[in-house]
């Protein structure tokens, strides 16, 4: 097995006088799906927001692609090809769509091609192209969010909760462009609550609980086992 | 690849109200032109007024563009920025007497390349000391709006008393450019000459400042940067030269700013700045944080009311800006043009 593109070794991140990652050790493979669960408050975004560098981890290591990132800042972690999708969003509301998209493609001009691709996954945004973002939809919104770390070529995609609080048919539009994303060969790390989701697209698993890693393994083993996932966060995914 | 999912969205119909809702504040500005020209009997009055009205509040814009920004995009509260107001005109005003021939000399192009002259030694000092306030006062406050009050007012009043050192305590009055001084007359009003360079340099400034904003990729950083940095930064975008670029482009717009205050005034103190700071948070409150245009309008709106009420009504004018801060903060308690902060 080739060396994973993102290596978590020991981080602790605190947030004021609150310890959230006590000694986190996860590994995201290249080009799979790496899934990223547990119940609310376990730390999952907080891993998310250490890895970009939105929170500094204050011991342990993050590595990336071979590389020690932990206390490099935010732009060069995203230069060095991490795409970020965070919880809310982070849509820029008062700029259209397209401009969006345009600061998303931060190396240069929109690759044309590439575009059509994103356009065929959410056409909305092909719609709405002129308009501003803030008058989007709450799933036009999410698409938005995620077609911007489309836009470009990344070596490791931060997705956190790409399908909290909207409706089925959007939730399908999402999964479905996440599965096009993990077809290309990206490597993704996802934050999702729906297991649905999780199951049909994650390749391994990783469960946390109160700071830490508690659980990894391959997502097959997780989703087919109920007493596993009653164990590791109280619930079972066939409930889902 | 997949095919596209059906979804057929549309714009909704928006109502005449809606659709009118986001150029409201800039319909104040004609609105109150003409409430002026009927509250005024005299055209040749009012026009005068409108032309000194629309002057003043360009130099206000000036002078506050750069503040907006740097609350916005920064979000620090720079009490300081009246210093850089006073600098500039001092370095300018001192640029200017340098040039007395060519200021003095009857000949139009002579006395433009002397303001030019003087406009940018103001600028280049300005955007100097702008660039060692933000990197020796400002920037170990970020995040602390109280000290960042307290250490932008300490360093205020340090550049006030530099100033004293450096040029004396006492006022100094200027001329003006021997062609910007007297005025023409149009339509039986009389419009010095000088308001009507102030108006166009305005404009000259507010285009090229949309310009930036709206059609380069710097602009681009620096609007969304003023919504949501964590987010620009994540794109891979270093804010952090964003903000001290804006810092230093704020500075030297208040040091052009300055140059043509005091020229306005034909008069020039250490305290300058400190007193037109009340005029420029009154613009950048009413035309909400970090916005351009919303500054832009909100000058405007200032420097018109107060010159229709001093005519109309002297005693009044000293409560007018005032007046309309609480007006329009009753209406749009976000400001006139509010910028959506994603925090």
């Amino acid at each position: 097995m080739s060396d994973p593109i993102l290596r978590l070794e020991g981080v602790c991140t605190n947030i004021a006088q609150y310890h959230i990652l006590q000694g986190v050790e996860l590994e995201v493979p290249r080009g799979q799906v790496t899934m990223l669960l547990g119940r609310n408050g376990v730390g999952k975004t907080t891993t998310l927001r250490t890895v970009i560098g939105h929170w500094r981890a204050h011991k342990g290591r993050v590595m990336f692609d071979g590389e020690d990132i932990t206390a490099k800042p935010t732009p060069a972690i995203a230069r060095s090809g991490v795409g970020f999708v965070p919880e809310d969003m982070g849509i820029f509301s008062d700029l259209t769509v397209e401009e969006n998209m345009v600061l998303a493609a931060a190396s240069g001009p929109i690759d044309s091609a590439r575009l059509d691709w994103v356009f065929s996954a959410f056409p909305p945004l092909k719609t709405f192209w002129s308009s501003e973002a803030g008058n989007l939809s709450g799933g036009q919104k999410q698409m938005l969010s995620i077609a911007r770390a489309m836009i470009e070529e990344r070596k490791l995609y931060l997705i956190d909760e790409p399908t909290k609080g909207l409706a089925p048919a959007i939730v399908s539009t999402m999964a479905r462009a996440l599965k096009e994303l993990k077809a290309q060969g990206a490597s993704i790390l996802l934050v999702e609550q729906n297991f649905a989701v999780a199951r049909a697209l994650g390749d391994t698993a990783n469960v946390m609980d109160d700071g830490r890693v508690i659980w990894s393994g391959a997502m097959a083993k997780l989703a087919g086992d109920a007493e596993l996932q009653e164990r590791l966060m109280g619930l079972s995914l066939e409930a889902h | 690849m997949t095919a596209a999912p059906k979804h057929a969205p549309k714009m909704a119909e928006l109502s005449l109200a809606q659709r009118l809702g986001p150029w409201m504040p800039v319909l104040l500005v004609p609105a109150l032109v003409v409430l002026g020209a009927l509250a005024i009997p005299e055209t040749s009055s009012w026009l005068t007024l409108t032309v000194s009205g629309l002057a003043m509040g360009m130099m206000i814009f000036i002078m506050a563009s750069g503040l907006t920004l740097v609350f916005g995009l920064m979000d620090v509260i720079n009490f300081g920025h009246g210093a850089f107001v006073s600098v500039g005109a001092f370095v300018g005003v001192t640029v200017l007497l340098m040039l007395g021939q060519m200021t003095g000399a009857p000949s139009l192009g002579l006395n433009l390349v002397a303001l030019m002259l003087a406009v940018l030694g103001a600028m280049a000092a300005t955007g100097a000391m702008g660039w060692a306030f933000e990197k020796v006062i400002v920037m170990p406050v970020y995040g602390h709006h109280l000290k960042q009050i307290l250490v932008t007012m300490g360093g205020l009043i340090v550049v006030e008393q530099l100033i004293i050192v450096l040029w004396g305590p006492e006022e100094i009055y200027i001329a003006r450019p021997e062609s910007l001084k007297g005025a023409i007359t149009f339509a039986g009003a009389a419009l010095e000459k000088y308001r009507l360079v102030a108006v166009v340099v305005g404009l000259v400034v507010f285009a090229a400042m949309r310009f930036v904003l709206r059609r380069t990729r710097i602009g681009l950083i620096v609007r969304a940067g003023v919504q949501n940095g964590e987010m620009v930064q994540a794109l891979g975008y270093r804010l952090r030269r964003v903000f001290v670029g804006v810092f230093i482009a704020g500075s030297a717009l208040a040091g052009l700013g300055g140059v043509m205050w005091g020229l306005y005034q034909e008069v020039i103190t250490a305290h300058m700045g400190n007193q037109a700071m009340i005029l420029i948070f009154i613009v950048v409150i009413i035309g909400g944080l970090g916005s351009v245009e919303g500054c832009f309008i909100g000058a405007l709106l200032v420097g018109l009311l107060q010159n229709y009420v001093a005519f109309l009504e002297p005693k009044a004018a000293l409560i007018s800006n005032i007046a309309l801060m609480v007006a329009i903060l009753m209406w749009r308690p976000m400001g006139m043009i509010p910028v959506v902060k994603a925090k």
